[in-house]
């Protein structure tokens, strides 16, 4: 049941978000940064599968996927101090309090990119 | 002629172009006092059992629902609700695993929302996919049947967490499916805390009435909320 079926379609929405992103006359992507979230629903291996077939005939084809990954953070209101989760239950590693106030962890965000100017070099 | 690598930082929500959709949707939905609900499962859960059931009381209760039935093919889902008598439209998915807002808005089409009190979005038979997909809903329903395993909710993380409400169907078969419902609790409450759980059989009707009064009050509630602030 689980295809990576919307990592694909998440692959395309990123290139087309790079695509009107990039400044006019540039034509080669070289790198994407990505910020993605544990709690994103996304396989990373998925996205970066699917990122070599969205990308083909587009300025990023050939780019480099650099994805931070970023784990779970919650609020502990005991702590009052922010926690990054140890496994999946969601209390404060420190002192064990249930919290769902949740800081960090569904990030699903492109980061910047990394692209060939070919202004800077002819003017 | 050579070129220069440039940096440039973007800072942008891969989904931002399905988030703009959803927010235009759910703004459009609650200037005609529609109150949506987006239903996500494993396929099999009875998600469509329980809606049929849904459907019948809340028209009972002298509500106007309406339906919109994802599935990666074939209407029967949409056939099984439109029995219930209330406007219900089916979203052939041709393959994708999930709903996006794009899709709500074009099967919206045509349809006068002023006549309804209650959209029921029924997503794709899948746990993983429809947790990135804002679909314009007030509240995202995630169901669980008792015949799936207690631990259901700790596999699937992400949807389980993005969801406001759960809902553990098919209570009737608990007994002799030897479920254990307090771990099921627990794991649901472990990976969303505080989340409200209604426990249910649409066949033997428990559960449901507490269900769709809950639905009725919802209703209520952001209704006359809205009126207040359009005053």
């Amino acid at each position: 049941m689980e295809r990576p079926v919307h990592e694909l379609s998440i692959a395309h929405s990123l290139v087309s978000l790079v695509q009107q992103q990039l400044p006019e006359g540039v034509t080669r992507v070289t790198a994407v940064d990505m910020r993605l979230g544990a709690l994103a629903g996304v396989v990373r291996g998925a996205l970066e599968f699917c990122y070599g077939i969205a990308t083909e005939g587009t300025p990023l084809q050939g780019s480099t996927l650099r994805i931070v990954e970023l784990p779970v953070v919650i609020h502990c209101p005991e702590c009052r101090a922010d926690r990054p989760l140890e496994g999946l239950a969601f209390r404060c590693p420190v002192c064990g309090r249930v919290s769902g106030d949740i800081r960090q962890g569904r990030e699903l965000d492109l980061a910047s990119i990394e692209y060939d100017d070919p202004e800077a070099a002819s003017a | 002629m050579t070129t220069i690598p440039r940096v440039l930082e973007i800072r942008q929500k891969v989904l931002s172009k399905n988030d703009e959709l959803a927010r235009g949707l759910r703004d459009r939905l609650h200037a005609h006092g529609v109150f949506t609900l987006n239903f996500v499962s494993s396929p099999g859960t009875g998600k469509t059992r329980l809606l049929e059931e849904t459907l019948g009381r809340l028209v009972a209760r002298g509500l106007r629902p309406a339906a919109l039935v994802g599935d990666l093919a074939t209407d029967n889902d949409a056939q099984r609700l439109m029995r219930s008598g209330v406007p219900v439209r089916q979203i052939t998915t041709a393959g994708r695993c999930h709903l996006e807002a794009e899709m709500i808005a074009s099967h919206l089409e045509g349809w006068d929302l002023g006549r309804f009190d209650v959209l029921i979005i029924e997503n794709v038979g899948n746990l993983v996919c429809p947790s990135s997909y804002d679909l314009g809903e007030d509240l995202r329903v995630v169901m669980l049947s008792v015949t799936e395993g207690e631990d259901k909710p700790l596999k699937y993380p992400s949807l389980f967490n993005s969801a406001d409400l759960a809902i553990i169907t098919k209570l009737d078969l608990a007994e002799a499916c030897e479920t254990d419902l307090a771990a099921m609790r627990e794991n649901l409450q472990a990976i969303r805390p505080g989340i409200r759980v209604f426990e249910t059989s649409a066949k033997t009707g428990a559960g449901m009435g507490e269900w769709v009064s809950f639905l009725g009050e919802q209703h209520r509630i952001r209704h006359a909320a809205r009126e207040a602030t359009a005053e």
